[in-house]
């Protein structure tokens, strides 16, 4: 045992009293309950913004995959035009589906990081606060929903540069931004559910890489629902990534859609996501 | 308030009978424990000897199963949010996160529990300026010493004038100078406040030099229970030491966990979780 650090003087400088700490006497006064979540999800956005400020390599990186899938993917089948995509070129049409693609594989491994503040004793910390669990799942999920929204600003920007057709129309862009942010927070909210239950990054790694390529390709990101087998079309119905792909590309091309019956998806699978997660953060509080 | 309101004040801290255990495991086992308001009181005890899960049952973290728990009166149980907006906490984990200033790391904390706007800003510098971090606030605490992070996570814990700063070791793995650092800000801190400071510790010579009472915990339960100099005096009269003699802490420790230190005591993940907080601010 090492020796016992020594005792400060007396009479030595007192590092409190030298500054004023009147305020840190007064407790703050607890928030109206109906401004309680709000709160909370701004305080995680801006967590979230203000690392992505420090450190934009992330944001670099991940920019990578979505302009290979763009420029190689989506040039070489517009040539070979063997999809059929209504009259557009193929990379008009593929555009949409990276964004969601790109926005997704964000938040699916946004529960590598609730079980590195598991670790770190940041989550038990944030637990320790005047904050609901469903209030922080709800936070965290945003959070990722901004971080992906970025992600999804950077994806569009590309597509702009490689001459896709897209719209410009702000409101068409904000729901396009409501979008994003639903879905990201429903994958979100599954990958945390997922984390309660491995508890483990490993195991989370292995759960999230098993089961975005399934949701990627069982959705219309790529194609047409109907040009899948009757099974998968059936899965692509379950899948509320084929929701949010239907969302953007009726949004941002003009193609025809069902944005209410989209949204109303997203916001459910978000809330039920969103109970999930709630329910299992107990497990990783331990 | 509550049943308590006949006492002047309630204690800071009040379990009675509490129990928790894990599958068949106990690790807190009719835990009886009093702590009061305005001082600075050390659990003690070794690996395995419940004081962690007693401060998670404390903090609202665990549920509390059997027994009671009542932190300035509110039940830990049954009024989880009152207790929070009590509590500061600072885990064993360096908890600070790295990829934030100084400044931002303080100000999420202020923000989740609802300080104003109008004020975040300079209730955020007046936490800051408390632990002498004012200079460095807007560096990012991946840049931060051992101790500056310690120093950082009082920060965070003291924003929202905690009436009762809980504290899981420390100083584990700081030097000796940053550990008196650590100690002369709860001690400044808690003078200029007078809040009450519940702390974990297994250094034995910090719990004799820095708290007014400590406890003792072995297997679940408190085995000792006392100040410093009454401990050391029980078992020097015990053992009929000189007066000039007295025991350590440390002895009083081994002699209240014998030989029966258990050996699976502390989980894999504690004791990993131990090294590398020793290993990051080392």
């Amino acid at each position: 045992m090492s020796e016992a650090p020594a005792a400060p003087p007396a009479g030595s400088a007192d590092p409190a009293p030298a500054h004023g700490i009147d305020l840190l006497l007064k407790p703050p006064r607890p928030r109206a309950a109906w401004r309680l979540l709000p709160a909370r999800v701004g305080a995680m956005c801006a967590v979230e913004l203000q690392k992505l400020r420090h450190d934009r390599t992330e944001l670099y990186t991940r920019a990578v995959q979505p302009a290979l899938w763009l420029l190689i993917f989506g040039q070489t089948f517009t040539r070979i035009r063997a999809i059929p995509t209504g009259g557009i070129p193929y990379v008009d049409y593929l555009a949409p589906g990276i964004i969601a693609q790109s926005a997704m594989f964000i938040a699916i491994f946004y529960g590598i990081q609730i079980i590195w503040e598991r670790d770190a004793g940041i989550l038990n910390k944030l637990l320790v606060t005047p904050t609901p669990r469903s209030a922080l799942i709800t936070g965290k999920a945003f959070a990722a929903g901004v971080k992906s929204l970025v992600q999804a600003v950077v994806v569009l920007l590309i597509a702009a540069l490689l001459g896709v057709a897209l719209t410009w129309n702000p409101l068409k862009l904000l729901a396009v931004a409501a979008i994003v942010v639903l879905g990201s927070a429903f994958f979100s909210c599954l990958s945390m559910t997922i984390a309660g239950i491995v508890l483990s990054r490993d195991r989370l790694m292995g759960f999230g890489q098993a089961i975005t390529m399934p949701l990627f390709f069982g959705s219309n990101a790529l194609y047409p629902v109907s040009v899948m087998p009757g099974w998968l079309q059936a899965a692509s119905r379950a899948n509320p990534l084929s929701y949010e792909v239907d969302a953007l590309r009726g949004l941002l091309l003009g193609t025809p859609h069902h944005l209410a019956s989209d949204f109303a998806v997203l916001l459910v699978a978000a809330a039920l996501g969103v109970t999930a997660a709630s329910a299992l953060l107990g497990r990783l509080a331990r | 308030m509550t049943r308590d309101t006949g006492r002047r004040q309630a204690d800071a801290v009040a379990c009675t009978g509490l129990a928790h255990a894990f599958d068949d495991t106990s690790a807190v086992d009719g835990l009886d424990l009093t702590v009061r308001p305005g001082e600075v009181f050390g659990l003690l005890g070794p690996n395995g000897a419940g004081k962690t899960t007693a401060i998670r049952c404390i903090t609202t973290l665990l549920p509390v199963p059997a027994g009671m728990v009542r932190v300035f009166g509110h039940d830990a149980a049954g009024d989880r949010m009152a207790v929070r907006r009590l509590l500061g906490y600072v885990p064993q984990q360096l908890s600070a996160d790295a990829g934030l200033t100084g400044r931002e790391n303080v100000a999420l904390f202020a923000r989740v529990f609802d300080v104003p706007r109008r004020e975040r800003a300079e209730r955020v510098a007046q936490a800051l300026a408390a632990v002498d971090l004012a200079d460095a606030a807007d560096r990012l605490a991946a840049t931060y010493s051992g101790g500056m992070v310690r120093r950082l996570e009082l920060a965070q814990a003291l924003v929202s004038a905690p009436r009762l700063l809980i504290l899981d070791e420390p100083t584990i793995g700081l030097d000796p100078i940053a550990r008196t650092g650590v100690w002369e800000h709860i001690g400044a801190v808690r003078a200029a406040t007078g809040m009450t400071v519940l702390v974990t510790t297994h250094y034995m010579d910090e719990a004799d030099q820095y708290c007014d009472r400590v406890a003792l915990m072995h297997r679940g339960r408190i085995r000792a229970l006392g100040t410093p100099a009454e401990l050391r005096e029980r078992l020097g009269a015990r053992r009929r030491a000189a007066p000039g003699a007295l025991p350590t802490l440390e002895d009083v420790f081994r002699d209240v966990a014998g030989s029966g230190l258990d050996d699976e005591a502390g989980d894999f993940r504690d004791v990993r979780s131990t090294r590398r907080t020793a290993r990051r601010v080392g």
